[in-house]
């Protein structure tokens, strides 16, 4: 038996110094949430917490995600708010590796003791990457912070954990040679309650709001929920993110007068990213075997039992990626 | 579970080609690394550091000034809690200054020429030592 060269204080101290503003014990605590510490949990699980504003930000790889999160940062320090920042970036599927560079662009708020800033590899949590960022936010909030926001890259199923957590959804498209809409999926437009159009202040973007705003008119809204606003933004130009601001703090306001049911959570939003997520896991969890392509060439089963077979076996893989 | 590193351009010297390749390399084995870009003062490394809560700091540093930033580093990192993180370092270090910086507390170090293959092993080192130093650290409750 080996004894410890680190002495750590108990649990209750390392949470009572995070609140504090201790930031080793917040690094610490974060990290044991992501490990899945039993311990971590149940403690937090009965701590009473405020009700922080949690803003998701998603969007395709180099939207501007980071820099939309490090404006919003400076946004809420100027009305007073402190802020913490999970950044998630994806894992290599291959080797379980990541590159967390999102923080790059926040560098000029690490000197603010207000502000707490982590990376977040979307590795194979052990409770899924939802449940781990919804603990992580908990801890975040137990800790005290009034603001969280939350970035992560708008792929696979990753939109549907965000929209689970986040009180406030916002999803950025750019102007791409006007093929803005083609990168926002149809899981995307339902979960979104703000849709930004960012990098504005170049061409086409017009034609993106547009195009969304066409995207959003097929829908039938019931007479009393939120309708999602179509705001432009220069995330990287000062000032840049004034209307996004302002649509935030309207969304805040309508929820405080509807207050969401826990359990039914955006129940309706979510099914069908849900499904879309569901179908793309199927896809890949599914390896067709050769015995299979043999039989169906040699004629020996019907094509429909051999895509029962399938459906079974892609049923019972487990997902080697997130 | 992936270990995570942060890897930092501590100092002036403004091309970071070598940190990126080590970020590179060091994800491909399998870890996460935290990124910062160049430029970086010791004290800013030592706050991010213990912010991600990294299993180890890797400094990259071409200047010359090894020494000074590496003192600054790790004395940042002890004000901030994270004395107990262990620290390697990279880039153009003399053999003679190698003792010099142990003496400091750097778990190792790779001078420029050491290969990618020589460092991801010599990281792993230094963590698995680490690991069984602080065997059995956890929250009493
Ligand atoms: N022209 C212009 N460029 C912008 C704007 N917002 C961000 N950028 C730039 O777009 C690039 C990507 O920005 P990020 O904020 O890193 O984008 P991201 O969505 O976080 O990217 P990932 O995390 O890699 O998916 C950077 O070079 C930014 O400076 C904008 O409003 N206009
Ligand atoms: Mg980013």
């Amino acid at each position: 038996m080996s004894t410890p060269t680190v002495a750590r204080p108990s649990l209750d101290d390392e949470l009572h110094a995070a609140t504090q503003g201790n930031v080793r014990s917040i690094g610490r605590l974060v990290s044991a949430v992501e490990n899945a510490d039993a311990t971590v949990l149940a403690a937090i699980a009965t701590r009473k917490v405020g009700a922080p504003l949690v803003v998701g930000l998603t969007g395709p790889p180099g939207v501007g995600k980071s820099t939309a999160t490090d404006g919003l940062i400076a946004h809420y320090r100027a009305a007073g708010r402190t802020v913490a920042v999970l950044a998630i970036d994806p894992t290599s599927p291959l080797t379980g590796g990541a590159i967390l560079g999102d923080r790059i662009r926040m560098l000029r708020h690490v000197k603010d003791p207000g502000v707490y800033i982590r990376s977040f590899a979307a590795r194979r949590q052990l409770g899924g990457l939802a449940e781990t960022t919804e603990t992580a936010i908990r801890l975040l909030a137990v800790i005290g912070f009034d603001i969280i926001l939350v970035e992560t890259v708008g792929i696979g199923q990753s939109e549907v954990d965000i929209a689970r957590v986040a009180s406030t959804t916002v999803v950025l498209v750019s102007p791409r040679g006007g093929d803005g809409m083609q990168a926002v999926k149809a899981g995307v437009l339902e979960i979104a309650d703000i849709f930004v159009v960012n990098k504005a202040e170049l061409p086409g973007a017009e034609e993106t709001v547009r195009d969304l705003t066409e995207a959003l008119a097929h829908r039938r809204p019931a007479p009393d929920s939120w309708r999602p606003p179509i705001v432009r933004a220069s995330a990287a130009t000062p000032g840049g993110l004034d209307d996004l601001a302002i649509a935030l703090e309207q969304h805040r306001e309508w929820l405080e007068h509807h207050p969401v049911q826990p359990g039914q959570v955006r129940a309706e939003l979510v099914r069908r990213a849900l499904k879309d997520a569901a179908v793309d896991r199927f896809r890949r969890a599914l390896a067709v075997p050769d015995d299979a392509v043999a039989r169906v060439l040699e004629g020996v089963t019907p094509v429909d039992a051999v895509i029962d077979e399938l459906v079974l076996l892609g049923r019972s893989s487990r997902p080697i990626t997130l | 579970m992936a270990a995570r590193i942060l890897v930092a351009k501590p100092g002036l010297d403004g091309h970071d080609r070598g940190a990126k390749l080590v970020a590179v390399a060091l994800r491909d084995a399998g870890f996460e690394v935290i990124y910062t870009g160049i430029r970086q003062l010791p004290v800013d490394i030592a706050t991010i550091a213990v912010q991600e809560n990294v299993d180890m700091v890797g400094l990259s540093i071409l200047s010359g000034a090894h020494m000074a930033l590496v003192r600054k580093t790790i004395i940042a990192l002890e004000e901030a809690g994270g004395g107990d993180i262990p620290v390697v370092v990279g880039g153009t270090i003399p053999s003679f200054d190698v003792e010099p910086l142990q003496e400091l507390g750097v778990r190792a170090t790779f001078p420029t020429g050491s290969s990618l293959t020589d460092l991801v092993a010599g990281v792993h080192k230094v963590l698995d030592q680490h690991a069984a130093e602080t065997e059995g650290t956890s929250w009493t409750s």
